[in-house]
């Protein structure tokens, strides 16, 4: 890849107003001028303390964080407002390193003498943890210098807890009546939002504040056959969840697609079931986004490869790393997967993770090559041998992350991307191109194997391509997929211009179970012969 | 009733409210309204656990934490608003900012009434014993596993150990108050070899930390560990397949999300009758069938009350194979001229009399399934899901376990499944319930199940 990844977000924004796509969360300018934390000052102190205080019991590492985080959801179904509820989470969490062990606890009982109780419990919890230690911990350093005053901001327009609560009613009642006014059966439609303001310090002098906002609107159109013996539904997964504001609620006026949702939801009706065989697969960027979460972001978690996650993830095809690192082929050699925590509108987007690294992009994959894992300070050590073989420093990629105050932070995957080819290619260049294949739009049922190897996927939208031309639409479509042989069967691949962000709030790992908030940025792409089923039973 | 002074060596104060202190700060936030009614929901948990991996402890953690979620109505208006603070000033922020969202709220049609003070039936599941248990058990507990696998060398254990206690209660401005406290136990262990080619799995869950057999634990997935080496691969097609109780679960516990009486009568339900109307009262699966929640069951042990504050008792949902009853709101209820069910916090399976062994020894040719992995909704029409077998898949042939066999990929309806059943063996408490919980359910033959795909996956 020639451009970074800076200049081809810009490229892209430019490329996206010039189309006139005001809906793309990359068309907004992001403000020049310096963010300010509007969060409570005095958090800052309470960090500072809780970190004296693990030091004080003995800890030789410390970090603390506060985060007072806020969320609104609004559904209804119908003519009806289903919820309207906002909830309101605060606390902190303090993490320590004794002895080479960790130890973690957290309250939400924001007092100085709980914090400095729950601090001293940590600093036990981690002496307990050294009876069964075998290697301690090591910490790699972090590439930039401590940042005793940063903040960071999520670039929104419109804060969402600004907007009244009739403004956003008539927003969802509307696109309702839109939708029952083309003859929807069912319609459910909801907003989600979130804004998070994160107050971290560490022992190595970075204190950190953000506000991390998050927004998701979304439909679901179901329609029912005359006789019920047949039900069809339609998500809005044209419409991603995004690290924005309002204005993304705003910029996918659901009111203008509804009825296009609901003549889709009736054509799966009566579309015709897929004959099992194999077909050239291309996939919808609003599709692809969570086959690259799956199949790509998860085995490149390097907790996954070492069996940290064995329990409960899952472990890695990509593993042992000495055996796969600058090995593996993932696929033709013009497939690029760069990692980020930049991309404005994001849902990983950050200043510092909670660790108190700065994230860089990086390389995952490059010309069709595996060449890094996701890391955290603890787990870069992990590679030394790997960075030191390729003259490269031994640090972090900032890819620590925790869902709440509640947990403790651990590798959590950025937002991992497939990168676009050279060539100015769009979706229905694709489709003109396919002789025997079926096209697939948005993100359906998904599953893969513990090790990341077997995967199964649907959709919302299939349809049947012969010779270059959509030819009706399918239904009952499942993919099933061997991840090495799906990347290597990739032949084609969208330009700068169809690249795309999707994306999901509730990706799951780790124990206790935390979510995480990613972005997978792709443009679409065929992949040959593909093994189809064909999921329709009757009961 | 005070907490009993041994719990506050184990948990903080505040974080586990009594019954007297749970009914004072519901009765002082009831007070606080200017709303036609309010509706307060209460809960506090303290949580500690140990998790590890690579034959070494990786993190640890425990958290105090509390919620209050409070909805206040002005007549068919209503919001909801929650906090994690119960400080004064906190709860009465939350009861102002839900009386502003209520009001800006469109009418509800579908509102209902607050309920009446209610009854309900008395479930003890908390256990001191648990609540008493420190950070050195629970590191204690761990070395079952770790101490095994770091002697053995051609293992490595990962797991997890989670221990807590928490209360939930419940009220409104008509006096209905309900209150109900627990600990909980949970403690699974995925066992690999450092050949990369077998792993097991096995876990253990109950309010009572007596009842959990670490030792046993750690060497079932030990033993399942070792004995799937060096899989073999199959045809993938259809299966006897014997399930031990945790895969039974992973698919039939599906069922009670698909249960609701509203969407059967809209039509998109798997339980919409062709024509119009639900399937109640019709059979869906094999006679030796019956599903059921109750909270007072001695494997269950679970809240005896809904969110709503609904009691809930013993309820029946398929009864010899026939679907007996579907969950009904009290919307939805009323509409219909229906009582309604409330929600449920359990779900049990009876069992039968046939032993795991005795299901491979009656097998000429099938496949034993540890536990079921990754489930997802294929097909919501027939509860179609697809997911993959995990940690520990073995061949039967001639009635016994011939050989460990490659990972399979299933589509597979659990409404399918019980209508393929053969046999029925003893019901046990599950270990791996993501969605949370209590469940209980019986190891299980069936023929015919659907495996689509072979995975290498160990």
């Amino acid at each position: 890849m020639t451009a970074s990844r800076r200049e081809f977000l810009q490229q892209s924004a430019a490329a996206a107003a010039a189309a006139g796509l005001a809906s793309s969360a990359l068309a907004h300018p992001v403000s020049a001028a310096p963010p300010i934390f509007q969060g409570d000052p005095s958090h800052k102190e309470l960090v500072l303390r809780a970190i004296d205080a693990a030091k004080a019991a003995g800890a030789e590492y410390a970090d603390a964080r506060i985060s007072s985080a806020r969320s609104q959801n609004i559904g209804t179904r119908e003519r009806r407002v289903t919820n309207i509820g906002d909830n309101e989470t605060f606390g902190f969490g303090v993490r320590v390193l004794v002895g080479g062990a960790w130890g973690f606890a957290a309250s939400s009982n924001l007092t100085p003498d709980e914090v400095t109780r729950v601090a001293r419990q940590a600093v036990a919890q981690a002496k307990a943890n050294r009876a069964a230690m075998v290697k301690p911990v090591q910490l790699a350093p972090i590439h930039h210098p401590p940042v005793p005053n940063g903040v960071w901001r999520s670039p929104i327009r419109i804060d969402p807890f600004t907007v009244a609560i009739e403004d956003k009613v008539a927003y969802l009642l509307e696109a309702n009546a839109a939708a029952m006014a083309a003859g929807a059966r069912f319609v459910n439609s909801n907003m989600f939002f979130l804004k998070d303001e994160k107050t971290f310090a560490s022992t190595l002098g970075t204190v950190t504040q953000q506000t991390i906002f998050r927004a998701q609107p979304g439909m679901t159109v179901t329609m029912v056959s005359a006789d019920n013996r047949d039900f069809q539904t339609r998500q809005s997964t044209d419409i991603q969840p995004k690290g924005l504001g309002y204005e993304h609620v705003l910029d996918n006026d659901m009111k203008r697609h509804a009825a296009r949702w609901v003549e889709e939801a009736k054509q799966k009706l009566t579309a015709k079931p897929v004959e099992v065989g194999r077909y050239d697969l291309i996939l919808h960027p609003s599709h692809l986004w969570l086959t690259i979460h799956e199949a790509i972001a998860h085995p490149t978690e390097l907790d996954r490869a070492y069996g940290f996650e064995a329990n409960y993830a899952g472990t890695s095809y990509l593993s042992p790393p000495e055996e796969k690192l600058g090995k593996f082929r993932m696929g033709p050699s013009f497939m690029n997967i760069l990692a980020d925590r930049s991309a404005p509108g994001s849902l990983s987007a950050c200043g510092w993770d909670d660790e108190g690294v700065a994230p860089e992009d990086f390389h995952i994959v490059k010309d069709g090559i595996f060449v890094d894992y996701q890391t955290t300070r603890e787990q870069a050590m992990w590679l030394d041998w790997w960075y030191k073989q390729n003259g490269r420093p031994t640090r972090s990629h900032g890819c620590s992350y925790a869902q709440t105050w509640a947990d403790v932070q651990f590798q959590r995957m950025p937002n991992v991307n497939l990168m676009p080819g050279e060539q100015d290619l769009v979706w229905e260049d694709l489709i003109a191109a396919t002789e025997n294949g079926i096209a697939i739009i948005g993100d359906g049922s998904f599953s893969i194997d513990q090790q990341r190897y077997n995967a199964q996927f649907g959709g919302q939208l299939f349809y049947e391509v012969k010779n270059g031309r959509i030819t009706g639409m399918l239904k009952d479509v499942a993919y099933q997929i061997r991840t090495p042989e799906f990347w290597n069967a990739l032949d084609m691949i969208g330009g700068k211009r169809s690249y795309e962000l999707g994306g999901a709030f509730g990706d799951g790992k780790g124990q206790p179970a935390q979510s995480n908030a990613v972005s997978h940025g792709c443009p679409p792409t065929r992949h040959k012969q593909i093994n189809i089923i064909n999921t329709g039973r009757t009961a | 009733m005070s907490t009993p002074k041994s719990l506050r060596e184990a948990i903080p104060a505040g974080a586990l409210l009594s019954r007297a202190e749970a009914q004072a700060i519901v009765e002082r936030v009831v007070k606080m309204s200017r709303a036609d009614s309010i509706n307060v929901s209460l809960g506090t948990n303290y949580n500690t656990n140990v998790r590890f991996a690579d034959n070494q402890m990786s993190t640890a953690g425990s958290v105090v934490d509390a919620g209050v979620a409070v909805q206040s109505s002005f007549g068919p208006k209503h919001a909801v608003v929650t906090t994690n603070d119960l400080s004064e000033e906190s709860l009465r922020r939350c009861v102002q900012q839900s009386e502003v969202l209520a009001r800006l709220a469109p009418d509800d049609p579908e509102a209902m009434p607050e309920l009446e003070p209610q009854r309900y039936v008395d479930v003890n599941g908390y256990m001191d014993t648990t609540a008493n248990i420190g950070a050195a058990e629970r590191a204690q507990a761990a070395l079952t596993a770790l101490a095994p696998a770091r002697k053995a060398g051609d293992i490595k254990a990962a797991g997890f150990l989670v221990a807590g206690a928490g209360c939930g209660a419940l009220g409104n401005s008509k006096g209905m108050f309900a209150y109900h406290r627990s600990t909980s136990v949970n403690y699974t262990l995925t066992v690999r070899t450092t050949d990369g080619t077998g792993s097991g799995w096995a876990g253990a869950d109950h309010p009572d930390w007596k009842q959990i057999d670490f030792e046993k634990v750690s060497t079932r997935a030990i033993d399942k560990a070792r004995s799937s080496r060096n899989p073999a691969a199959v045809e993938p097609g259809r299966y006897t397949v014997i399930l031990e109780p945790q895969a039974v679960g992973d698919l039939a516990q599906l069922i009670s999300g698909y249960a609701d009486a509203r969407l059967a009568d809209e039509g998109r339900s798997p339980f919409a009758k062709t024509g119009g109307g639900n399937k109640v009262g019709e059979k869906i699966v094999d006679s030796r069938v019956t599903l059921f929640s109750d909270p007072a069951d001695a494997q269950l042990l679970a809240q005896p009350f809904d969110g709503e504050g609904l009691p809930i008792a013993r309820q029946v949902w398929v009864e010899n194979g026939m679907l007996k009853q579907l969950q009904y709101s009290r919307f939805w209820a009323k509409k219909q001229g229906k009582a309604p069910t409330g929600g449920t916090t359990s779900l049990k399976m009876e069992g039968g009399s046939a032993s795991i062994d005795e299901m491979i020894r009656s097998t000429q040719r099938g496949i034993l399934v540890t536990r079921l992995w990754y489930l997802r909704e294929v097909d919501p029409r027939t509860i179609l899901y697809t997911g993959l077998t995990r940690d520990g898949t073995f061949l039967i042939e001639e009635g016994r376990i011939s050989r460990a066999i490659r990972n399979l990929r299933f589509n597979e309806s659990p409404l399918f499944m019980l209508n393929n059943l053969e046999m029925l063996g003893a019901a046990e408490r599950l270990a791996g319930t993501e969605a949370g919980g209590a469940v209980v359910m019986p190891a299980i033959k069936v023929r015919d199940f659907n495996f689509t795909s072979l995975s290498e996956a160990v």
